[in-house]
């Protein structure tokens, strides 16, 4: 890295800025499906990360396509990074038949297991085990591959969280669990939730590390998730990260964020963005200018007004279509 | 052919399916050395070593949910849950993980594991360790739910079930464990969604899962010493169901008594009477199908209680006069 950036040898200067259009893609992606939500065109509900984009980003990053990843309620940034076509995911939130679940999944479980994303999930904690599995095949099958978990700070107060972090380390499983801690479970505060300062204490409960890191600095979450992917693939076992972070968006559709206050919203927005903190972050090692930054974002933007094209261009499933694959 | 208890035969359909393949496992609590809560396992860790026949933490809804996990990617975990109770803990990654997964990703992936557990009442383990809750598994599309109720049939489901590529309840019968007949050595599999008639007749349909097919069995004879022949159906599996069999025995006697140990009220007996009232049968029935069930209780713990809780042979002889007595 000529830039003298700390990261791992395989993250070029080129991954770096298309890690940084990733993170774009992720945001355009979200704020055009909350501007649809409002204008009535896209039903049901939805999560969006608007504001996490770095830890969606900076995990992916250090994976190769044969890792694997479980992903939240909120999961449309795992997905892209995890190499999904937004076209494809915006059809599905469109219920169409080009989505990636055929128009049946939804927002909530959106999975491309070709790129090894084993789902987004509906039930907070639910796919923490599910990962477990997925590294328990790894290791059976011995095919080294490692799995990251992704699950918000509520999740880590069900017990499917402490079952399976505490089966992933007897076990010495590839697997890392990586708490995206946003503040909030819906409206719950880790401060009234939550008796412990960071919840990555608690991966000593279990005999495995723990650690605690910016969730919007994309490098320093390349660098720990390296970390701790390079220790699963060595067969060392698990890790717990906890990156801290913040959505700017309500929990869902309808949340009028009663809960926190307009300052607090301000100073993550202002101040700790992490698509603002990685762009300043290129230009300063040289990496990119303003002017190639700028075209970076209308490239992101144009990619995500393609995908809604797409989408909405894309024929609904047929009603005939309704009992397929409930069973095979 | 020889004759195996129902334990064994399910042992060798899960050793049978291991030797076959080595993407198949068996985890759960107390699998190893102690083989499992009813001795199902026992002897499989020395003969598989402790990667395959994987004994984990007490820890339900994280096993399960592991399980589902390993199945996803391209193993076909076989999960033993030490009483069927407590798939009231690992409910989430049954019914909205397993049973949704292949659905909910537009047809992409597929869960094959089988969750084998042992069910009902009869071992004074009162209200927490004796429920019959199948119909709750049964209710939700995506699981397959199989009740064996002969050594005979507990080897073909189970080979059945492992080779199915949808996640499978298993139901054993903890009272028949210990009951025998005969079983080939060789492998073989029972298609799920087959019943099996175990007793022809001609008067009355009695429709029977698990324990309730002896019982039924009891029953026919002494009812055979009264002239009255009875015809015992045993669905073997609640999903998918064999309705043709069912139907077409209905139509022969025109008299149905449904009985399981499971409580009534919203028991799967009901969904079998409502489908023959649906079905071309309804023309042919002489009287109103009659359900037989558990009464609404938790299972105590006495002994004459426990058995007063469920259908006994004398209800069921009951329940055939009675119908037979409807004009």
């Amino acid at each position: 890295m000529k830039a003298g950036l700390q990261v791992p040898s395989f993250i070029t200067e080129e991954k770096l800025i298309e890690l940084h259009r990733q993170m774009w893609v992720i945001r355009y992606l979200d704020e055009k499906v909350d501007e649809f939500f409002a204008k009535g065109l896209i039903h049901g509900t939805t999560h969006l990360c608007v504001g996490q984009e770095a830890t969606a980003a900076g995990a992916c990053a250090v994976l190769n396509e044969s890792d694997k990843i479980t992903s939240t309620h909120r999961g449309h940034g795992h997905c892209i990074a995890k190499g999904a076509d937004p076209a494809r995911m915006m059809a599905e939130l469109f219920g169409r038949e080009t989505g990636y679940c055929k128009g049946k999944g939804g927002s909530m479980h959106i999975a491309d297991l070709d790129k090894g994303n084993l789902g987004a999930n509906g039930i907070v904690g639910g796919g923490i085990p599910i990962a477990v599995g997925a590294a328990l095949t790894s290791k059976m099958k011995n095919l080294g591959y490692v799995v990251v978990c992704f699950f918000g700070d509520g999740a880590t107060n069900e017990g499917s969280f402490h079952e399976a972090l505490n089966l992933a380390s007897i076990w010495r499983l590839p697997v890392v669990f990586f708490c995206e801690n946003n503040q909030y479970g819906m409206s719950g505060s880790v401060k009234e939730m939550f008796n412990i300062e960071h919840i990555a204490t608690r991966a000593a409960s279990y005999g495995i590390p723990g650690k605690v890191i910016d969730g919007n600095d994309l490098l320093e979450v390349i660098n720990t998730t390296h970390e701790a992917v390079e220790r699963a693939r060595g067969g060392e076992g698990p890790t717990l990260i906890e990156a801290k972070t913040y959505r700017y968006k309500g929990h869902s559709k309808s949340d009028a964020k009663k809960y926190r206050t307009r300052e607090e919203e301000m100073d993550w927005r202002k101040n700790r963005d992490p698509i603002d903190r990685f762009a300043r972050v290129l230009e300063e090692a040289g990496i990119a200018s303003k002017e190639q930054l700028e075209e970076i974002r209308v490239s992101a933007f144009k990619e995500i007004e393609d995908a809604v094209k797409f989408a909405e261009q894309s024929p609904m499933p047929a009603l005939e279509s309704l009992l397929d694959d409930v069973y095979i | 052919m020889r004759e195996i208890s129902y334990l064994e035969a399910v042992r060798e359909a899960m050793t049978q399916k291991m030797l076959e393949s080595d993407d198949v496992f068996i985890m759960g609590e107390d699998i190893g050395v102690y083989g499992g809560a009813f001795g199902v396992t026992r002897g499989m860790i020395e003969q598989f070593g402790p990667e395959r026949v994987r004994i984990t933490p007490i820890s339900e809804c994280g096993i399960t949910g592991a399980a589902v996990g390993a199945a996803l990617t391209g193993m076909r975990p076989i999960l033993e849950l030490q009483f069927s109770d407590f798939i009231t803990i690992a409910t989430d990654q049954i019914v909205n993980q397993a049973a949704k997964i292949r659905y909910m990703y537009g047809g992409k992936g597929n869960v094959p594991m089988v969750v084998r557990t042992p069910a009902g009442s009869g071992t004074g383990a009162a209200a927490q360790h004796s429920q019959s809750l199948e119909a709750w598994m049964a209710h939700i599309p995506g699981l397959k739910v199989v009740q064996p109720s002969t050594a005979y049939d507990a080897k073909g489901l189970l080979i059945a079930a492992i080779e199915d590529n949808n996640p499978v309840i298993f139901y054993e019968h903890k009272l028949l464990y210990r009951t025998s007949g005969p079983v080939p050595e060789q492998m073989y599999s029972i298609p799920l969604g087959k019943a099996d008639i175990k007793r022809e007749g001609t008067d009355v349909t009695v429709i029977a899962t698990a324990v309730m097919v002896h019982k039924a069995l009891e029953a026919a004879v002494e009812l055979e010493k009264e002239g009255i022949s009875i015809e015992i159906v045993d669905p073997r599996t609640l999903v998918p169901l064999d309705e043709e069999t069912i139907v077409s025995s209905v139509k022969k006697t025109g008299r149905v008594v449904v009985v399981h140990e499971a409580v009534k009220r919203g028991g799967f007996g009901g969904e079998i009477a409502a489908m023959i009232a649906e079905s071309e049968a309804f023309d042919y029935l002489d009287a109103p199908v009659q359900r037989l069930g558990g009464l609404p209780v938790p299972i105590p713990y006495n002994p004459e209680l426990e058995k007063h809780a469920i259908p006994q042979v004398k209800d069921i002889i009951r329940s055939v006069k009675a119908t037979l007595n409807r004009a």
